[in-house]
């Protein structure tokens, strides 16, 4: 792989709770190119606190050896830098559209409003930025859903509003936190491949955090399979069945299969071993 | 065990008028578990809120066991079938401990023994009687799942409504839980009617399984039909596609489905 877009090193978050300190991620590395990563885990695995500690959006307490992007570290920019990248350079899409877009401002002016802050355009150059950006993600009629306020969307297109803004100011790297968790299966996938040409035609990175395995090997490169804060293992995506990591195995072996009857789900027995070690690594 | 028959909703009216529900007709057997699949908007919920009696103002004619259902439900009724929402964070009390939450059916319903059948509600569930005393807010979601299970079963039901129970949880604790509704369902004799968004669920989960798409039904098939790629609808074979998992060249193909 060429020189990395990003790379972490030794990556920790941690939260001060009234129970204590709360550990979120434990000190895992990983380097992201201009591929689709695939970060996968249940419900408190670390996943999303990951995503956002690239950013520097998580309340927790981050502390990493390294956190490089594009020869920048991240770790100790200043607030000025850190706004520069933020959504220029790398951007993030949440989950739900519903709560991320402004429900009192036309969609349109949102999408333009991200492109104007990081360029110096004028009104009318960056609304007609936004109707390019539009088209480009496949929304039909795009003058007409310019104007629309979000609640007048459905989930689908919220998402592709979404992405439209994320995409707009051009960034090298977007964090994709579960991005398409919210939507029917059609309509998820329509989004994905929306992404996914972006990412092909203009050579972006892409960081997927998911809860879903079958979805994310069948659309990343590589995949970090994350639990208790820890990588388990970093697998090819196509190499998914070929998974060796006990915990891998008992996510793949525990979702009911659409070709086998099987009467009863094995079920993902955890072992506290799995955090003693420092986990997987590239 | 229950019959639908031309079941017929729509909400609102004028311009805003929203026809959710048209002409549904199943049956389901004693014993039968039965699929309802769709993506949002489908319709598959609200079959499930009418034949609960959470839904006003349908037509049609909807019977279980044979008895014929009104607009308003007789307390018996819910003796008879209960129903397990979506949202396990949602669907229980927060203040109330999950000793109040599986006592309140049978105080409503006047069944004594209520210390022994909470016990054993939980023993079924898979929880000891050391949660008897926890708010929801100490349980995990699985947990309390499995408290919205009890309190469904502790008035021995003969049918259950599930309304995507897992769709909130991880897949581990998803598998666990798919596992306690076969289990239940083998040892009690209980009829399911479950609603979900996912093929694979319901395919494990059911028999039978209805297709829905915009408030109609597609077609109705066997798990076997499904697992073996066999449907005979577009709309179906989409949905069957999709939940395969991404493939950038089908996705140019999808089609809309009115």
């Amino acid at each position: 792989m060429a020189k990395p877009l990003l790379s972490v090193e030794n990556l920790s978050v941690s939260f001060d709770t009234p129970k204590g300190v709360v550990e979120a991620v434990r000190g895992i590395s990983f380097e992201v190119g201009q591929e689709r990563l695939g970060i996968v885990g249940e419900s408190g695995s670390g996943k999303s606190q990951t995503g956002r500690a690239i950013l520097g959006v998580t309340p927790g307490r981050v502390s990493a050896d390294r956190i490089e992007f594009d020869g920048i570290d991240l770790r100790n920019a200043p607030a000025r830098v850190m706004r520069d990248i933020r959504g220029q350079r790398i951007s993030m899409i949440m989950q739900d559209p519903r709560y991320s877009l402004n429900p009192v401002m036309a969609v349109g002016w949102q999408i333009a409003e991200a492109y104007r802050v990081h360029t110096d355009a004028s009104k009318r150059e960056a609304k007609q930025r936004t109707l390019d950006m539009l088209a480009t993600v496949r929304i039909r009629e795009p003058e007409k859903v310019f104007d629309l306020y979000p609640h007048q969307v459905s989930g689908g297109m919220g998402q592709r509003i979404m992405i439209a803004m994320m995409l707009i100011p051009g960034p090298d790297l977007i964090i994709a936190d579960e991005p398409t968790s919210a939507l029917d299966v059609t309509v998820q996938l329509q989004v994905l491949a929306i992404l996914d040409d972006m990412v092909r035609d203009r050579g972006m990175g892409l960081i997927f955090i998911s809860h879903d395995l079958h979805l994310v090997s069948s659309f990343c490169d590589r995949i970090l399979v994350m639990y208790g804060g820890q990588i388990m293992e970093v697998l090819e995506a196509d190499a998914l069945e070929k998974a060796e990591h006990p915990y891998t195995r008992g996510l793949l072996n525990c979702l009911p299969d659409l070709d086998h009857r099987q009467d009863v789900l094995p079920v993902l027995e955890r072992d506290a071993n799995w955090l003693l070690t420092n986990g997987a690594s590239e | 065990m229950i019959t639908v028959e031309n079941l017929d909703i729509a909400f609102g009216s004028g311009r805003g008028r929203v026809h959710a529900v048209r002409q549904v007709s199943f049956k389901v057997a004693r014993g039968e578990s039965f699929g309802l699949v769709g993506e949002s908007g489908s319709g598959k919920s609200t079959v499930l809120r009418a034949i609960a009696g959470l839904t006003p103002g349908w037509r049609g004619a909807m019977a279980v066991d044979g008895v014929a259902l009104g607009q308003k439900r007789a307390r018996d009724f819910h003796r008879r079938l209960q129903m397990v929402f979506q949202d396990p964070y949602g669907s229980l009390h927060p203040r109330h401990t999950v000793n109040d939450i599986l006592k309140e059916p049978l105080i409503i319903h006047k069944v004594d023994d209520i210390e022994f059948r909470v016990l054993k509600a939980l023993d079924e569930v898979g929880l000891g009687a050391g949660y008897r005393f926890r708010f929801p807010h100490q349980l995990s979601g699985g947990q309390r799942q499995r408290i919205a299970i009890a309190r469904a079963l502790i008035l021995d039901p003969e049918v259950i409504l599930l309304d995507e129970p897992t769709s909130a949880l991880d897949v581990s604790v998803q598998a666990e839980i798919l596992n306690l509704l076969a289990q239940l369902r083998r040892e009690r004799n209980l009829t399911y009617i479950m609603v979900s968004h996912d093929l694979a669920i319901v395919a494990h989960l059911c028999g039978r399984i209805a297709v829905m798409n915009r408030g109609a039904f597609v077609e109705e098939m066997s798990g076997d039909q499904l697992r073996a790629g066999t449907p005979e609808h577009g709309y179906t074979r989409q949905l069957l596609l999709a939940s395969k998992g991404y493939d950038r060249a089908a996705i140019d193909q999808f089609v809309e489905f009115d």
